[in-house]
């Protein structure tokens, strides 16, 4: 047999045959030793000479610098990336971290702490050690307090040992070898095993990623202002597609009329039909210019300018309304402008929900207002321009983007036609 | 008196050798289970799968199934959560806070508890979630992931706060439960009869060979991962009632909230063990591993906890009285003689009257009668949750909001579930794992520790 010895190995009976076992052998100046009990005996670490464990030190470390850590992460999103101010608090609510911060501790701290004792103080998962499926491993998980001294011991000596656990009064002596495949065995990085199961672990990796990052937890990112990751009233919806008739809201019963309902008699393309019949009920009186402008300012300024000059706030995000002064805008009557208002136009949403009669009169006359006016300029609305959407020169940018006279021209047609 | 206090309580009881203990916690994890387990399960899978219906129906048609309304809207999912992470707590206070005091009796039920804890928290976490409407997009409302459109979550909402004071004591309570297990599956593997018995028990054991330079560390982080859990375990609890005493509704903005909730946690927790180990200690023979000593200390933490849950509850209508408050007043008034005056009633006699009678020696330590106190404890404390809730939202400051909330039977559904979960979850762990950390019963049974070192 020239198997290769790991350790010298000797069972006692009781806890206290066992501690005086491991005073003697680190007294007789062995090293590599080691007890094995089937739980944590007191006052064996003193008779083995081991100094405390400085996990602790480990714990504090690392609590306290994710603590500083997530301190830092909150206040860079609530201040730096996206500040808000939320129920009056200053930005910055240093109390109101509080609790996460001493989750977070906690977490981390108990965590990491478990994570280096298991990986970098016993060096484990390890079932390849020795000890495992000997006879004296069974015993010592179960009823026997064993000690073992290791064959690499400076001191090591089998019959100086043999006889200094005798005379301890050991009920059993024995030898652990090591595991001859164990020792031999050589890992082959080019190993087809190893390379499938390389490949196996990307594989899973790289889906798993891709499945948590582009299904599971997609968002999908803002884009125009009609793709919205919504459920739209009476419309078929993705969220509540598996409900009853996959719908948000159940369809009214037909025929049923909202309160104060006046039907308009126009469809959305029977534009010039609308233009023959509708008369402008109101005059353009400075009362009813003022709501003009007030409403559209509100409803129309967005997307045509502040004066209709097509010079839209939402550049860049959504397609500009038209040049209202242009020509074929001009050509227009009143009636032809308040159905477009009403029922919209290509791509401009139907404002008879949001808008009453009389306020849409309003618009028309204020529109008439702006067409005939081109050539004024309003200074106090101009300069608001600048401060709130930046200079001349990145509006100027900005014309170029989104076309110059010749294609506003090109839609001049679209609009037409709607 | 004949009790001699200078000597330690004997913890196992008939003297049994470490093979025998051994033997006697392994022995379910190696038979096949007899017919009562098979009939318990029966039951708590039934439960389960009309919990399970109940949530599919939510999920299907939406929260509109549920009782809640307005202004009631938050009802029973946050009952129910509440309830749960409560019944987590007493786990902890077990596994950790009894630890750090050296209470030795503790040995025999902390592995049982830790599980409880587990298995209750993640009973409890699915009412927040499925409550949230769209499940499905919770890591989004959840936590702070970086999204999209650039959003992130609130840091300064108390019901963040509890998202990360609830998985981070879920997180804390399985590792500190794992890395009690480990010497377990060691044994387990080292008593393996077959080859994927010990395979299994090889990985999760990691290859633990009892040594002592590793118990040295292993006590050290279990000394760490206790200290760690007992604020942790107070801290769970008082986020939670954060949730409700840092807003401004009367009968839930009070700063008494935080201990009395912790209280009233292991209240509820303590009557959540006992029933369960009642049950166990009969069905899978240890009564000797789990003695009478241990369930009769278990009962008198019941009455103490249940005395401070009173304290609160008395104290809570003296200062609406005394604050000059109005609507703090009214309140209180209303919870006890409002329209859920029945609710009210319940809760204070199942949690304060009922267990005085632990003040009995000779009815915390017999059987059947703490049995049933138990329970009571548990509907009552069901019940406190309900109050809390239900009263002072149905009623807040403006009457003509007022509402009376009724839960439907989809509620109920869920609320069975969720008893279905927790037993099958406690039911399979007694069943597939040590209910009795091994080591820790060794070490605290006869003639385990030397004798000239303290005589512990």
């Amino acid at each position: 047999m020239n198997k290769k010895l790991y350790a010298l190995t000797a069972i006692f009976n009781s806890p206290d045959d066992i501690i005086h076992a491991a005073e003697k052998v680190s007294g007789e100046g062995y090293e590599n030793f080691d007890v094995n009990t089937p739980y944590p005996i007191h006052g064996m670490d003193p008779a083995m000479k081991l100094k405390p464990s400085r996990l602790g030190y480990f714990t504090i470390v690392i609590g306290l610098f994710f603590m500083s850590l997530m301190a830092y992460f909150m206040y860079w999103v609530q201040t730096i990336d996206y500040g808000q101010v939320i129920g009056g608090k200053p930005m910055f609510a240093l109390p109101s971290y509080v609790p996460i911060l001493f989750e977070i501790t906690i977490l981390t701290g108990a965590v990491l702490t478990v994570k280096i004792m298991i990986g970098f103080f016993f060096k484990f998962p390890n079932n390849a050690h020795p000890i495992h499926d000997s006879e004296y491993a069974k015993i010592t998980s179960s009823d026997g307090f064993g000690i073992l001294i290791e064959s690499d011991d400076p001191k090591f000596n089998e019959e100086e040992i043999n006889s200094m656990f005798k005379d301890l009064g050991s009920k059993k002596i024995g030898k652990i070898y090591f595991d001859e495949s164990e020792i031999t065995h050589k890992n082959n990085p080019f190993d087809f095993k190893f390379i499938i199961g390389l490949f196996v672990i990307a594989g899973i990796t790289s889906l798993s990623v891709y499945l948590h990052m582009n299904k599971l937890l997609y968002i999908a990112p803002f884009n125009w202002m009609e793709v919205q990751d919504r459920g739209d009233v009476f419309e078929e919806s993705d969220f509540a597609s598996f409900a009853d008739l996959g719908m948000t809201m159940r369809m009214p019963v037909e025929g049923t009329v909202p309160r104060g309902f006046i039907p308009y008699q126009f469809g959305k393309y029977e534009k010039d039909a609308a233009g023959k019949a509708l008369v402008n009920p109101y005059t353009a009186d400075s009362t009813n210019l003022e709501l003009g402008k007030r409403k559209f300012l509100t409803h129309c300024s967005h997307c045509h300018g502040d004066n209709g000059h097509g010079d839209s706030r939402l550049k860049g995000i959504y397609p500009p309304g038209p040049d209202l002064r242009m020509d074929l805008y001009k050509g227009y009557n009143d009636g032809v402008l308040y159905h477009i208002i009403t029922k919209g136009g290509a791509i401009m949403p139907a404002h008879e929900s949001q808008i009453t009669r009389k306020e849409r009169w309003a618009i028309v006359n204020y529109i008439r207002v702006l067409q005939n006016t081109e050539s004024a300029t309003q200074e106090t609305s101009s300069e608001d321009d600048d401060d709130m959407w930046g200079d001349d020169d990145e509006s100027g940018d900005d014309e170029d983007m989104w076309g110059d006279e010749e294609e506003s021209g090109d839609d001049e047609d679209m609009w037409g036609d709607e | 008196m004949s009790t001699d206090f200078s000597k330690d309580p004997i913890l196992v009881e008939g003297n049994k050798t470490f093979k025998e203990i051994d033997d006697a916690i392994v022995a379910p994890l190696d038979r096949m289970p007899d017919i009562r387990f098979f009939i318990a399960l029966g039951v708590t899978l039934t439960l389960l799968a009309i919990g399970a219906y109940a949530l599919y129906v939510s999920l299907i048609s939406g929260t509109g199934e549920w009782g809640n309304n307005n202004p009631v809207g938050w009802a029973w999912p946050i009952v129910n959560f509440v309830f749960w992470v409560g019944i987590g707590h007493a786990g902890t206070l077990i596994s950790a806070i009894l630890f750090l005091f050296r209470q030795r009796w503790r040995n025999g039920i902390a592995r049982f508890a830790e599980a409880m804890t587990i298995f209750a928290v993640i009973t409890a976490m699915i009412f927040p979630i499925i409550h949230t409407g769209r499940p499905w997009m919770a890591v989004v409302y959840l936590l702070p992931y970086p999204n999209q459109h650039n959003l992130w979550v609130n840091f300064t909402s108390p019901l963040l706060w509890d998202v990360f004071a609830v998985s981070t004591y879920f997180t804390v309570s399985f590792v500190f439960w794992y890395v009690g297990l480990i010497p377990d599956f060691a044994v387990l593997r080292d008593r393996a009869t077959t080859k994927v018995k010990k395979v299994i028990y090889s990985i999760f054991s990691l290859g633990w060979r009892f040594s002592n330079r590793h118990w040295k560390h292993y006590e050290m982080v279990y000394l760490i991962l206790a200290g760690l859990a007992t604020p942790l375990v107070l801290s769970v609890h008082t986020i939670v009632s954060f949730d409700f005493a840092v807003s401004i509704i009367p009968g839930w903005h009070t700063t008494i909230f935080p201990p009395y909730f912790v209280a009233g946690a292991i209240f509820s927790g303590f009557a959540m063990v006992q029933n369960a180990l009642i049950v166990i200690r009969k069905v899978f023979d240890m009564k000797e591993l789990i003695p009478m000593k241990t369930l009769e200390t278990m009962n008198k933490i019941i009455m103490l906890t249940g005395l401070m849950v009173g304290y609160a509850y008395s104290m809570e209508f003296f200062i609406a009285w005394y604050s000059g408050s109005q609507p703090e007043s009214f309140t209180f008034l209303n919870r006890a003689m409002g329209p859920y005056w029945w609710a009210y009633w319940i809760m204070f006699s199942c949690n304060v009257f009922i267990p005085q009678l632990f003040w009995s020696k000779k009815i915390r330590s017999s059987i059947i009668p703490m049995f049933i106190i138990a329970m009571f404890v548990n509907v009552g404390m069901w019940f406190e949750r309900f109050v809390i809730t239900v009263t002072s939202l149905s009623r807040d400051y403006l009457p003509s909001s007022w509402a009376y909330f009724k839960p439907t039977m989809i509620d109920f559904g869920l609320l069975l579930g969720s008893f279905g979960l927790f037993f099958t979850l406690v039911l399979l762990f007694v069943r597939f794992l040590p209910a009795i950390s091994i080591p820790e019963i060794k070490a605290v049974s006869e003639g385990s520790q030397p004798s000239h070192h303290g005589g512990h």
